[in-house]
């Protein structure tokens, strides 16, 4: 046995034995938690476990919501949401747009960032993997909405038009940072985790808002 | 296959016009392909061969495993594996079927189980520990799931591997839940079962270990839980590590009476 399981397990043995009389309070239990996460998981490739683990506000909330079932109240969820908003880098050009079919390839690909991946590997979007985006591509998942016809629905015909400019604004912040927009949001934060690119947020977007994209057609 | 006759062109026209009937179609070809690969689970070879490993003296103690106590006794195989991950007193550790069998290859064959846990899946004794796996899920095969939640460290366990299932972090903010937190959802085609609660007979940890035909190998729960921990993008989960075994607690005991079809066979 490690000196490291060791100490886990004293610790473990220390939690059970306080809570002989009426077991383990919420938090005993959310402190042992992190103690055995720490124990359990080590540096792999490219992951780090210290920084997976000491991950930020956002998901610490959100995970203490989800094991008690119940939402972030409403106050905390808007905080929340405020914070990562103010992460959010708009396009220093102003444009949001770039090429869809590059933004396909990037919807497509759900490569890079895991502990058997490179450094140099060129992570995708993930997209296709919980939303519906092309008609053609049959292969796509359910955990988010349907993308499709995403820009046609909102009535973007005109992306560089004034009546345009909200849409175009909130699906760059949306990829930018899922969670400016519903605090414990399923869907990754690719801008501000630096899983995509700024360059690659915009293909994405356009993937979605270019009236010639198979999105909109 | 008889139902291929249907014309080319209507065929042309269900794609074109019907992309959920295609879906369906897909899955119903995956459902297909299972069953067909049912008649002949290549996962048999690995039970012959974890059935032999049992009997077989080994180690540098030449010891069979046949006194191991895997929680029901010495030596009691058959409804053992519906019954882990458990509280074991010799060791004073909740263990799974996979960390019990590395104590029993220490104290009885002479092996070392640190040694055991810090090789790569599918390489030397790892192989053998996925074998005897194998074979011992499926002496219970049909089985219900079972697991004994009355010693207080079982329960803190299922509290602990319930925060580590719903436990966010990396760069996509990925826990368990994010694909196995709701009923009815898929990653591409892939079905996601629910695995906050019990997700049904065979469903889930009801069905590993399995066999896989996309790569051809045979995995454990706890390589199954690794690759899971992998594509969440999370840091390596050390084998036998109770963050693997809490999450065996939740996911085993969510699963209370559902019936074990371990050895599996999947995509």
């Amino acid at each position: 046995m490690n000196k490291k399981t060791a100490w886990m397990l004293s610790a473990l043995a220390a939690v059970v034995l306080a809570g002989c009389a009426t077991g383990p309070s919420v938090s005993e239990l959310n402190d042992l938690a992190r103690q055995v996460a720490k124990a359990s998981f080590r540096d792999e490739g490219i992951v780090k476990a210290d920084k997976v683990l000491n991950t930020d506000e956002t998901n610490r909330l959100c995970s203490e919501a989800d094991v008690a079932g119940k939402p972030l109240d409403e106050a905390t969820a808007k905080r929340v949401e405020e914070m990562n908003f103010k992460t959010i880098q708009w396009p220093a050009d102003g444009k949001f747009l770039g090429d869809w079919k590059l933004g396909e390839a990037i919807a497509q690909s759900g490569r890079g960032l895991t502990f058997t991946d490179s450094a140099n590997v060129v992570s995708g979007g993930n997209c296709y993997n919980c939303h519906q985006i092309s008609k053609e591509e049959i292969s796509f998942g359910t955990i988010g909405p349907s993308l499709y016809n995403y820009g046609k629905i909102r009535g973007v015909s005109n992306p560089d038009s004034p009546e345009s400019k909200a849409i175009v604004e909130y699906t760059w912040g949306k990829i930018w940072n899922s969670k400016a927009y519903n605090a414990c949001s399923n869907m990754p934060r690719a801008g501000h985790m630096g899983i995509l690119t700024a360059e690659q947020v915009r293909h994405v977007v356009a993937l979605l808002l270019d009236p010639k994209s198979p999105v909109n057609r | 296959m008889k139902r291929s006759h249907l014309p080319l062109w209507a065929a042309a026209l269900m794609l074109a016009c019907a992309p959920a009937l295609a879906q369906k179609t897909a899955s119903q070809g995956i459902d297909e392909y299972r069953a067909m690969l049912q008649d002949g689970n290549p996962s048999e070879l690995f039970e012959a061969k974890g059935e032999g490993l049992w009997k077989q003296k080994r180690g540098p103690k030449n010891a069979s495993l046949e006194k191991c106590d895997l929680g029901k006794g010495p030596g009691v195989v058959k409804g053992a594996f519906v019954e882990l991950p458990r509280f074991f007193s010799d060791t004073g550790r909740v263990q799974d079927l996979e960390s019990r069998l590395l104590t029993c290859m220490e104290t009885l064959q002479g092996f070392s189980a640190a040694e055991i846990a810090k090789t790569g899946f599918g390489k030397g004794e790892q192989s053998n520990v996925t074998a005897l796996a194998t074979w011992i899920a499926a002496e219970s095969k049909d089985m219900r799931f079972n697991l004994p939640q009355s010693h207080s460290q079982e329960k803190v366990f299922y509290e602990v591997g319930k925060r580590l299932f719903f436990q966010r972090g990396g760069p996509h903010d990925f826990s368990c839940a994010s694909c196995h937190g709701e009923d009815g959802k898929r990653i591409r085609l892939q079905d996601l079962p629910n695995l906050t609660k019990n997700p049904g007979d065979g469903i889930g940890f009801a069905a590993w270990p399995a066999y896989r035909v996309s790569n051809g190998q045979m995995w454990g729960m706890q390589q199954r839980l690794n690759d899971c921990y992998r594509q969440q993008r999370f840091p390596y989960p050390g084998f036998g590590s109770d963050a693997t075994i809490a999450l065996g607690v939740y996911l085993g005991v969510n699963s209370k009476g559902s019936a074990s079809i371990a050895p599996a066979i999947k995509r």
